[in-house]
């Protein structure tokens, strides 16, 4: 009975999910996505006019949000089987965006309309990527430094820490969105954003707080000690600082937050690791400690540096 | 017991002893983050300045009328109210170097040194002793800042304060991120060298 649920809540999952692509099979644009830098490649389900599709004089280009500004075509090739042609820009495109194509007389109608853009979950996805390895909170933008200095020294602390960090993180970065969307926004409330933020932070702790300490005490015992130090970092209140900056929506939101936490966990155990090898190492007398914490830190920085040009999406 | 200390005595000490990065290693992130140049160094440790000594005669002259067991998210609220008003102050007549700092002015809502001053001396003490002592600690954020990035500033782009020193282009590694870590470990250690070897100069002659 239970394997008969689960097997089809799987086709049911499946057929939602393939049934846009199919949806867009039917139609007579077969696979659009953006190529290289500067390029939008178009699929066709036929062989089309040589002479319609490589004339750059009948495409309109432009992004969604503002239609006015018309993006400026250089070339437009059509491949040799005149099933595809490839667009290519003056500028690179802001690929974030949704890109709208429409071109004169391709099809019977007078304008074949289509949009490009990325999988809205490939976005999302990048956006946490972005935030755990290439903006790592620690390690390129320099936040909660002082608790990263503190807690490092040990991997079984620095896990537990990065567990409650990103606990908290997520919540109050839930809390904070609302907030800024339902109240700071309508009632034109900006200037209040950093009262209310830190605020649900401090809230959000003596929540976390509480529950774990009714709910699972031998939880509450290990990483409780945590809590306090909480308070008192600015990684925790970067979150809905940019948030409230980017304007992101709630998924966006979530994603970042996890994306923020994950990268202090990582941060945390990568310097914890380090750590405890440096306290057998012979190290001069007036590097212990700090400042030896801190060129392994820079060292870390520099490796982190390598993901900057890290794009999967 | 701090009552008769003197105003030099407060201000030196925050200047010297305890100065909030190189000593007591708080506040750390914008002293990494953005202190690329001097400039700023010295914007940042105006607004941190402005804040701290705000917020520490506030809870000075508050200080019995706030419960105890609420003093905490009373500091906290006093803070991010005077970082609202210089958040704001510098968005409308600075937009330039506010757009440099970036998020770190907002941020000053956790600085440590901050939360750590108001707990530690203008809850107890008079309002006169606990403003002489929030410019002190308000100069030595400066100070540290500004040493900070004037050694980055001259090394990575060869300039103070954006006037030509050097003449050419030393190292861009000063300037790339990571750098402030290294700058701000070998600073560390150099102070730490100093100690070190005062201390051993003074055993060697009693």
């Amino acid at each position: 009975m239970n394997m008969r649920t689960i097997r089809h809540l799987v086709c049911f999952a499946l057929a939602v999910l393939l049934l846009p692509s199919w949806l867009q099979a039917a139609d007579f644009i077969t696979d659009k996505s953006f190529g290289a830098d500067n390029e939008i490649v178009v699929s066709f389900a036929g062989p089309v006019d040589k002479a319609v599709a490589g004339d750059i004089t009948r495409y309109t280009v432009y992004e969604e949000p503002d239609p006015d500004i018309r993006l400026q075509l250089t070339s437009a090739t059509v491949a040799n089987d005149a099933r595809s042609v490839s667009l290519k820009f003056a500028d690179p495109l802001n690929t974030t965006q949704t890109h709208v194509v429409s071109v004169a007389g391709l099809t019977g109608e007078p304008t074949t309309d289509f949009k490009v853009s990325k999988s809205y979950l490939g976005y999302l996805l990048s956006i946490m990527i972005s935030a755990l390895l290439i903006q790592n909170f620690v390690f390129t933008k320099y936040l909660g430094l002082c608790v990263f200095f503190g807690t490092s020294k040990r991997k079984s602390t620095a896990k537990g820490m990065g567990v409650v960090f990103t606990i908290v993180m997520v919540i109050s970065a839930a809390m904070s969105w609302f907030f800024f969307q339902f109240i700071l926004v309508p009632y034109n409330l900006g200037f209040l954003q950093i009262v209310v933020f830190i605020g649900l932070v401090s809230l959000t702790v003596q929540a976390v707080d509480t529950i774990l300490r009714k709910v699972n005490p031998v939880l509450f015992n290990s990483f409780g000690v945590y809590l306090v130090l909480v308070i008192a970092n600015c990684i925790v209140i970067a979150v809905p600082l940019i948030l409230a900056n980017n304007n992101y929506n709630f998924f966006e939101t979530m994603m970042l937050a996890l994306g923020a936490g994950g990268g202090f966990l990582l941060a945390l155990y990568l310097m914890s690791s380090v750590s405890e090898r440096l306290e057998l190492a012979r190290i001069p007398p007036t590097f212990k400690g700090l400042p030896m914490a801190f060129i392994v830190a820079g060292q870390f920085a520099m490796a982190f540096l390598g993901f900057s040009g890290l794009q999967l999406f | 017991m701090a009552n008769d200390k003197s105003i030099s005595q407060l201000l030196s000490r925050g200047i010297l002893s305890e100065n909030p990065i190189f000593r007591l290693a708080l506040s750390m992130c914008p002293a990494v983050g953005i202190s690329t140049t001097v400039m700023n160094g010295i914007m940042l440790g105006i607004a941190v300045f402005f804040v701290q000594v705000f917020s520490s005669v506030t809870i000075s002259l508050f200080k019995n009328m706030i419960h105890p067991r609420i003093r905490i998210p009373s500091y906290t609220l006093t803070i991010a109210t005077w970082v609202t008003v210089i958040d704001l102050v510098l968005a409308a007549y600075m937009p330039g170097a506010y757009a440099k700092m970036g998020i770190f002015v907002k941020l000053i809502v956790a600085f440590a040194i901050i939360t750590m001053r108001l707990e530690m001396f203008a809850c107890k003490e008079k309002v006169s002793d606990s403003f002489w002592d929030a410019v002190g600690m308000g100069l030595g954020f400066m100070v540290g800042m500004v040493v900070i990035g004037a050694f980055r500033e001259l090394f990575g782009s060869g300039m103070i304060l954006g006037y030509d020193v050097l003449g050419y282009k030393p190292l861009l590694f000063f300037i790339l991120p990571s750098a402030g870590f290294f700058v701000v470990g070998l600073m560390m250690a150099f102070f730490n060298w100093i100690e070190v070897a005062y201390k051993r100069k003074k055993g060697a002659r009693s």
